[in-house]
């Protein structure tokens, strides 16, 4: 992917909304810049339309308005197959194959980018390592692992070609509350080393401050305020109070 | 005499139509699959094309084979042999089921799998081919059983157009009054039936993933 404004921002909404072919509406007058190398959180509750944004940003949706910027140039304006294979997906349940093996799996992009197979297989024990798998798992299907696991794969898929963009939505949602510990932590010493640009959909708050260098809010298909941690806590905004209280304990101004 | 002294003296009888009514089966299903499964496929990409596709299939299955036959009867150089008026005839009836099992094998396909697969930036033939067809195998497969099977049972028909087959037996039957004739194509029927049934049975579940 090129990378000609290295202090641009990588992704920018411009005045987004999105529409269903019937018209009802699931994000209006979108604005948001997301910077090099920061995790910016879409926090909101089902239906605000942070799932959506997500996939304005890989084109899997194409706005009803405005534009979305990807490395400067606006989505449509990219071959999808080649800003998708730049970007780094991860989803709820991992969206494995469950056909092909873990090595398989993992090994999706660098396959269909048609990388020689010992560079792919070297890459793919790199990963499993990265990720904290063992490489006897490597030719297990997706069934015979533990939901942690599959996450892992997941997230080793993700990062399989090396994308400068991860877009991760609800990566943790379905694990156990120990797993989903773990994993948060392991994700933020591997971004702490890998520096990439990560969008991060979440509906919990303590995940969101967990992980996030900022914060965007949603709510019916608006932003309602993209703050840092920091400010965020200590914002005075009535919907981020709300969030504050539910999650109570643990938010207020701390980390977790 | 019972039905198997029959069949044992008469087995040279017995196998030619039996090879002949397995010549039919097989020529129609493998019609049917280079047909069907293309058409499967087509109408999960074209929206809207899904529903004329699915109701003119169905509509040609309601049509009552005797009749089929009868309507095919003037259409030329597929009119003129007996044979190719039969495997057409079977053709069009086995291909509901492929059509119907393509499109909801690969409808049936776990969403989240699918996009996953678009979000890392395969191209649509490798969606396709690495990852719809290989999770639908198991209900194509199972399309091809069904069609197989009913094509086994309506073939015996064929024989009353002059194409042959173990229906020869059963309508040479009926017209002697004999039960004995009648089962002497009858029972062949439903064994290959039965085996074609059980084969392509092991191989569904073989292909399933899962």
């Amino acid at each position: 992917m090129s990378t000609s404004n290295e202090n641009g921002p990588v992704i920018e909404f411009r005045k987004v909304a999105y529409r269903f072919a019937g018209g009802q509406e699931l994000l209006n007058g979108l604005n948001l810049q997301v910077r090099r190398g920061e995790t910016l959180v879409l926090l909101g509750r089902s239906g605000s339309g942070k799932t959506t944004t997500l996939k304005l940003i890989n084109d899997l949706v194409a706005p009803s308005e405005g534009e979305v910027l990807v490395e400067g140039r606006a989505t449509t304006q990219w071959d999808p197959i080649r800003l998708r294979r730049g970007i780094g997906y991860v989803i709820q349940d991992a969206g494995l194959f469950p056909h092909f093996t873990v090595e398989r799996n993992v090994a999706l992009v660098p396959t269909i980018e048609e990388w020689p197979s010992d560079r792919i297989r070297k890459r793919v024990s790199e990963l499993l390592q990265l990720v904290g798998l063992d490489a006897g798992l490597a030719n297990r299907y997706p069934r015979e692992l533990s939901g942690g696991q599959r996450q892992r794969v997941g997230v080793a898929r993700g990062l399989a070609a090396d994308p400068p963009i991860l877009l991760m939505d609800e990566p943790f949602g379905a694990l156990d509350p120990i797993t989903r510990a773990e994993l948060q932590r392991e994700f933020l010493a591997l971004q702490q080393r890998l520096q990439k640009t990560v969008v991060f959909v979440t509906h919990d708050l303590r995940e969101a401050l967990l992980l996030g260098t900022r914060i965007a809010l949603m709510e019916a298909g608006r932003l309602v305020v993209a703050l840092s941690s920091d400010e965020f806590t200590k914002s005075s905004d009535p919907l981020v109070q709300k969030y504050l209280d539910a999650f109570g304990a643990g938010c207020n101004g701390k980390r977790p | 005499m019972n039905v198997f002294q029959f069949i044992v003296q008469n087995h040279a009888e017995v196998l030619e139509l039996t090879l002949e009514h397995l010549w039919m089966v097989a020529a129609s299903t493998l019609l049917a699959v280079l047909i069907g499964i293309p058409l499967g496929i087509l109408i999960t990409r074209k929206p809207g094309w899904d529903k004329p596709v699915l109701g003119g299939a169905n509509i040609i299955q309601t049509v009552p084979s005797l009749a089929l036959f009868g309507f095919l009867l003037p259409v030329p150089w597929i009119g003129a042999r007996a044979g190719r008026l039969a495997v057409l005839a079977l053709t069009l009836y086995a291909l509901l089921p492929l059509i119907r099992n393509t499109y909801t094998g690969i409808r049936g396909v776990d969403r989240a799998v699918v996009e996953a697969g678009r979000a890392m930036g395969m191209t649509d033939r490798q969606l396709l081919f690495q990852v719809e067809l290989p999770l639908a195998l198991g209900v194509i497969i199972a399309g091809v059983r069904i069609a197989t099977v009913l094509s086994v049972g309506l073939a015996t028909i064929a024989a009353a157009i002059g194409a042959g087959g173990l229906g020869e037996f059963i309508f040479r039957g009926l017209a002697m009054v004999s039960d004995q004739l009648i089962l002497a194509g009858a029972v062949p029927a439903a064994a290959l039936a039965l085996v074609a049934d059980l084969g392509l049975g092991w191989v569904e579940k073989r292909l399933s993933p899962q």
